[in-house]
């Protein structure tokens, strides 16, 4: 497979409601991919059904190794940011430095801000070195400077082979293919 | 999986994995005060009331075995590292148990003391308890599963656990060791694959 996703005529239903069908999608080397659309529209859903967490009601999904960043922060809140992350990888540090997280690294994770707590989430996808990262709303709770730092990962991401696919109602900076999801 | 137990052991131990012994302790006290300080009796219900407030004590810690984890996707954070549910299911149940079984026995001491047991129904009391508490352990850890994301899982989950250890507690009492041995192995083999299909289902 040289695709690090693809989606083959999928249909996807939750709650009884149809959220999507006959969707085909790849995602190869160096490619990033934007899934805008309004609120239920089934963005979150697209990611998970990506990422392998939910099933297809119909067709076939492919995917490489992968990462995922969502709003969910899925790390121990009691220890330190370092130890909360070398749980889930086993080098994180230059993931911490992309996102200016250094300082933080012996505070307890339940005393970084919303926003922090974001960068660790995404720092988490960086330092897993997959190549295929799934992100969802990545810009939430992040400041310009965070912003910008994300950019800057994505990119060097992109230009190492690997592909995103991101969820988000907000523009991504840099250069995105669209996917417009209606409900 | 070992760092998912190591994870849950440290946990468990800085938490509070004192309270469900705690309680365990205070139930034992209750009783010479309920029925009075007649040894003769206290030493027939004895083992029955020490295994009662065992399964209540069980029951304690079961909204933070699951529930914590899932709704701060941790149980999906595993799954996309390529860990089975069941092998999720049992890391949980290894690190229940040793957060919660080693306490019990040793709590099970003050505790027998406070039912007037003697040495040999001491023994007996423990060796029915380091049978059993596998099963109580994933048990918990299969109910918490099921019951996790629901209004009021803890009255739930007590009402779908205590009827399950029925058998346990009836050769456990009767000093049946064989059979209550034999039902615990085939409650802790049985429920990895009733909590990871329960956590397959809160994810749909």
């Amino acid at each position: 497979m040289s695709a690090h996703l693809r989606f083959e005529q999928v249909s996807l239903r939750r709650g009884g409601r149809l959220l999507f069908e006959g969707l085909d999608l790849s995602l190869g080397p160096g490619e990033a991919l934007r899934v805008s659309g309004p609120n239920g529209s089934g963005k979150s859903s697209l990611i998970r059904l990506a990422a392998g967490l939910l099933q297809p009601e119909q067709g076939n999904v492919e995917r490489t190794r992968l990462a995922l960043a969502d709003d969910q922060l899925a790390l121990d809140r009691e220890v330190t940011l370092a130890r909360a992350l070398g749980f889930w990888v086993s080098s994180a540090m230059h993931a911490i430095e992309d996102f200016g997280l250094t300082e933080l690294i012996q505070v307890p994770v339940r005393l970084l801000s919303s926003g922090q707590q974001k960068r660790a989430t995404l720092a988490r996808v960086v330092a897993s070195g997959a190549p295929l990262w799934l992100l969802d709303e990545p810009l939430n709770a992040l400041d310009s400077d965070s912003m910008a730092r994300l950019a800057g990962v994505i990119q060097k991401h992109l230009a190492h082979g690997g592909a995103v696919l991101a969820a988000s109602h907000q523009s991504l900076p840099g250069t995105w293919g669209t996917l417009e999801l209606r409900p | 999986m070992g760092a998912l137990i190591l994870r849950d052991l440290r946990r468990g131990l800085t938490g509070n994995s004192w309270l469900p012994i705690a309680f365990f302790v205070l139930v034992a006290a209750l009783i010479p005060f309920a029925v009075g300080p007649d040894a003769a009796l206290l030493g027939r219900v004895g083992p029955g009331v020490l295994w009662i407030a065992a399964l209540t004590a069980a029951l304690l810690p079961i909204e933070r075995l699951i529930e914590p984890d899932r709704a701060d996707g941790v149980l999906d954070q595993l799954a996309l590292h390529g860990l089975a549910d069941e092998s999720i299911a049992c890391a949980k149940i290894v690190a229940h148990w040793l957060t919660f079984a080693p306490l019990l026995l040793i709590a099970a001491i003050p505790a027998s003391a406070l039912l007037a047991f003697d040495g040999q129904a001491l023994v007996k009391a423990e060796l029915a308890l380091a049978i059993g508490t596998p099963a109580l352990a994933a048990l918990a850890v299969a109910v918490a599963a099921v019951t996790a994301g629901l209004p009021r899982a803890g009255s739930l989950a007590g009402l779908v656990l205590l009827p399950l250890t029925v058998p346990l507690l009836i050769f456990a009492v009767a000093n049946a060791y064989l059979l209550e041995a034999a039902v615990s192995l085939l409650l802790t083999a049985g429920a990895p694959f009733v909590a990871a299909a329960a956590i397959r289902a809160a994810r749909t």
